[in-house]
């Protein structure tokens, strides 16, 4: 039976208490394919993913179609069976390595349990059988890894271990639910690499969910388009890509490299200057030897990977991280480094947002009460004045005025950001300082943030320290760009010199590694990484 | 990240040493506040110990004695210097030393929150866990309510309600808990009976919402969707995925209620009339016996700091990444 699909659903529908969230989904997947599912975050990926190993989420309900996974039709079969299934026939990796880990355990125990309840594997001998993984997947130290509790590896190693896990039971269908968003470019090449590899070793079918189209170009046969839990389209990878029928697939598709930032006429004064700084916590320095200048009206990028000093040379700034050597200035005068040390004046010029905007806002308070605070507590308006400030800003970050009365928890991803960059322009600032502001959104909500940051420089004299691992997402707006490795800054020029001539072999690599659309772009970086080696 | 060595870091010791440090602290502080409030008393101190009809030459022998004409710090430096060698002075009232008042009060009080903890903790944490696995079930809500009413209700009603249905109308138990301490294991059921059904009904509340809790945060973390996406029954996922998981907070909470029992039981033990340590500090303020007040004081807030050290210390055992340091990526 060659052509029977490891994987097959036909005509799915799942639906909440008062709304659909999949409606008529097929799909079919075969042995030694990777099946692409691409979407925007609510347009019902986990779902489906869930729902291929025969999981609702509570409150919801199967309305109508079936998932066949290996000959079993899973909504059919009894819990125990179920249970069976999963166990034997399917693994799946998360998003989020760190979180889907049990931190109680050691990881070689959990790794191997469907080895110990399945087979009844000896202890040592589940051991040996994670080692030799660990191996494979080119983890560190392999016969020691597996003794680690889950928080002492770094985010990659423990995504590679996750990976493990999934091929402890030899499934013949692995769901990559966005397995590389939370890494590095770097890290996610080898990440890649080692999904195509392991899908081809073990002719097993795969589905690779992401919301990124050039990760998923580069890996999938064949490519599903999901919106509003509906299909927009799906086909072939390379006919999808380069030929996309549907509206919203071309907009995907669409090399965003738009405008390159406007050059400001002229040497812009230095709003903030650092000189010499090394910083870090409880008496050890993990960024040392930093001076770079934010000048006025420009946007700096500061790209690293993660542990390369960047949040922690932001912070600094802000005032939040014990401040080792060097000096700091604001507009000519001495920042000190402590945020206590610091006059009410001072912080109000320099303005910090967030990654994740739903750990910086409030979820008790309201809109108005969120923005209104730093225009009462800094501008002194009240009643009548602070009503217009509130609406100004708000028509400044493109939202209905009645957004005012609502809290976070109503808001989307992308509509929280903006609320958090109206809290910050309400101080009026100098400076903004955007640490990784757009990477947990989707590429097209990333997109109207850094258009809106455009126009809002346009309109005021901003400074922008903006704080990013994706290099390459930067070329299009950035003025200056400074590449940081290992605490200290590697490369520090005008953006369209770096980005027509990086000199340094590490913001080479970093280029390299970003993920192009192109066909072929994944095997001649490898080919290239082989050459290296 | 290239960091400059650090020493290696041991948190179990370091949790130790800043614990008992501090530990120390609120010992000092607490026993200051407790003198400064026995001094706070209304009245002549030796004039409420001697009586209406004593002459003024007792009085000031007296105050000499205790030496009351004192300022108050010296006389607490006095007590703290004294307690260090062993000695806490001796009962104003019944002229013996404190020691042999406190010591047998003490075991009472223990013996009767060690007894009630058997019951409590199991019913508590079973319930807690029960009400989580069948969240929003008829089971959960009736358990949530039936606790959060006995929670509610004031402790010395609970006292006299179980005293009027089990001791005066159905007659199983004496309603005083004051029979003779001796003789074997019968007389102790009957005495210990009444008060711990009390205190088991009174203080089962916190530590069944607080296990529901726990148990409900875990059960909705990443790690156990995963445990449910790799095909691990339910049994096995609440007793080895989840519940190590709420080891921590179960721990802490049961050790906090087995230091509540003991100290904070004053009422229930007046309303049975049992001989226990708080039941002593009040008849004990009543008399003016300051050095057996403060003995107690000193005793409910060393009870108080261990037990809130040993309930952070498990917890801390209980949990990987408090036990094992990160050492970062390999």
């Amino acid at each position: 039976m060659m052509t029977e699909p490891v994987l097959r659903i036909d005509g799915l529908k799942i639906a909440a208490k008062t709304t659909t969230i999949l409606e008529d989904i097929s799909l079919q997947v075969q042995r030694g394919e990777i099946f692409g599912i691409i979407g925007e975050s609510g347009a019902g990926k986990s779902t489906l993913a869930m729902a291929v190993v025969g999981l609702l989420r509570s409150g919801c309900q199967r309305k109508a179609g079936s998932v066949t996974l290996a000959g079993n039709d899973l909504f059919a079969l009894p819990q125990p069976e179920l249970e069976r299934v999963r166990r034997r026939k399917v693994s799946y990796v998360a998003q989020s390595a760190a979180a889907a880990f049990n931190p109680f355990y050691r990881l070689s125990d959990q790794i191997t349990e469907l080895a110990a309840l399945e087979l009844g594997t000896p202890k040592a001998e589940r051991h040996r059988m994670a080692a030799k993984l660990f191996a494979e997947l080119q983890l560190p130290d392999p016969e020691n890894f597996g003794k680690r509790y889950p928080h002492q590896v770094s985010g990659g190693q423990l995504q590679r271990a996750m990976i493990a896990m999934a091929l402890i039971n030899e499934p013949d269908l692995i769901i990559f639910d966005e397995p590389t968003t939370a890494l590095d470019v770097t890290t996610q090449l080898e990440v890649i690499r080692l999904i195509r590899k392991i899908v081809s070793d073990r002719n097993c079918g795969a589905i690779y969910i992401s919301h990124d189209l050039a990760v998923v170009s580069q890996l999938a046969d064949r490519v599903m388009v999901l919106r509003h839990g509906k299909i927009v389209e799906t086909g072939e990878t390379r006919a999808l890509i380069e030929n996309p029928q549907e509206a919203y697939t071309r907009d995907l598709v669409a090399n965003k490299t738009t405008t390159s930032a406007a050059q400001v006429a002229g040497e812009a004064q230095a709003t903030v200057t650092v000189q010499g700084l090394a910083a870090g916590y409880s008496g050890v320095s993990t960024i040392s030897g930093i001076s770079l200048d934010l000048a006025a009206g420009k946007i700096t990028a500061l790209v690293g990977e993660s542990g390369s000093g960047k949040t922690t040379l932001a912070r600094t700034i802000a005032g939040l991280v014990d401040l080792h050597a060097g000096q700091m200035l604001l507009k000519g005068k001495a920042l000190p480094g402590r945020i206590e040390d610091r006059s009410p004046e001072a912080r109000r010029r320099l303005q910090y947002i967030h990654q994740l905007p739903d750990l910086a806002l409030n979820p008790r308070q309201t809109v108005r009460d969120i923005v209104g605070r730093p225009l009462t507590k800094f501008g002194g308006l009240r009643g009548a004045a602070l009503e217009a400030a509130l609406q100004q800003l708000m028509r400044d970050v493109e939202l209905p005025e009645s957004f005012l009365d609502r809290v976070p928890g109503s808001l989307s991803g992308g509509q929280k950001q903006r609320i958090c960059i109206a809290r910050a322009l309400a101080a009026e600032p100098d400076v903004l300082i955007c640490d990784e502001v757009t990477s947990a959104l989707d590429p097209l909500v990333e997109e109207s943030i850094i258009q809106l940051l455009l126009r809002l420089m346009g309109q005021r004299p901003l400074s922008i320290l903006f704080i990013t691992h994706n290099l390459l997402l930067t070329q299009r707006f950035a003025h200056e760009v400074v590449v940081m490795k290992e605490g200290r800054i590697v490369e520090a020029r005008p953006a369209a010199d770096l980005f027509a001539a990086p000199q340094e072999d590490y913001t080479q690599r970093l280029l390299a590694a970003t993920p192009l659309m192109e066909r072929g772009w994944l095997e001649a970086r490898l080919h290239a990484n082989e050459a290296t080696n | 990240m290239s960091t400059a060595k650090r020493p290696p870091s041991r948190p179990i010791r370091d949790f130790v040493i800043s614990r008992s440090l501090s530990g120390l602290v609120s010992l000092i502080l607490v026993t200051a506040l407790i003198f400064i409030g026995t001094a706070m008393l209304p009245g002549d101190t030796a004039s409420a110990l001697l009586g209406q009809n004593a002459t003024p030459a007792a009085l000031e022998a007296l105050r000499q004695d205790l030496r009351l004409d004192d300022p108050l710090y010296l006389r607490y430096f006095g007590w703290f210097w004294d307690v260090l060698h062993g000695d806490l002075g001796v009962s104003l009232a019944s002229g013996r030393p404190v020691s042999e008042v406190l010591l047998p009060r003490l075991q009472n009080s223990m013996l009767l929150a060690l007894v009630a903890s058997l019951f409590l903790l199991p019913v508590a944490i079973g319930g807690g866990i029960a009400a989580a696995i069948w969240k929003d079930s008829w089971f959960d809500r009736a358990l949530g309510f039936t606790s959060m009413l006995f929670l509610a209700m004031p402790a010395f009603l609970v006292g006299y309600i179980l005293i009027y249905a089990l001791s005066v109308r159905m007659g199983w138990f004496p309603s005083m808990s004051v029979a003779p301490l001796m003789g074997g294991v019968g007389p102790w059921v009957k005495v210990l009976a009444l008060p711990v059904l009390a205190l088991v009904i009174i203080g089962q509340a916190h530590t069944m919402k607080l296990t529901r809790t726990a148990i409900l945060s875990v059960l909705s973390t990443d790690y156990i969707l995963m445990a449910e996406v790799k095909g691990i029954s339910r049994r096995r996922i609440i007793l080895l995925h989840a519940l190590p998981n709420a080891l921590s907070p179960i721990l802490s909470i049961s050790i906090l209620t087995v230091a509540y029992l003991i100290v904070d039981v004053v009422v229930v033990e007046i309303v049975f009339s049992y001989p226990g340590l708080g039941k002593l500090m009040v008849d004990s303020v009543a008399y003016r016996d300051l050095t057996v007040v403060q003995a107690c004081g000193l005793f409910f807030a060393l009870i108080f700091v261990a037990m809130n050290f040993l309930a952070d210390f498990l917890a801390m055992l209980a949990n990987p990444r408090q036990r094992v340091p990160a050492r970062g990526a390999v």
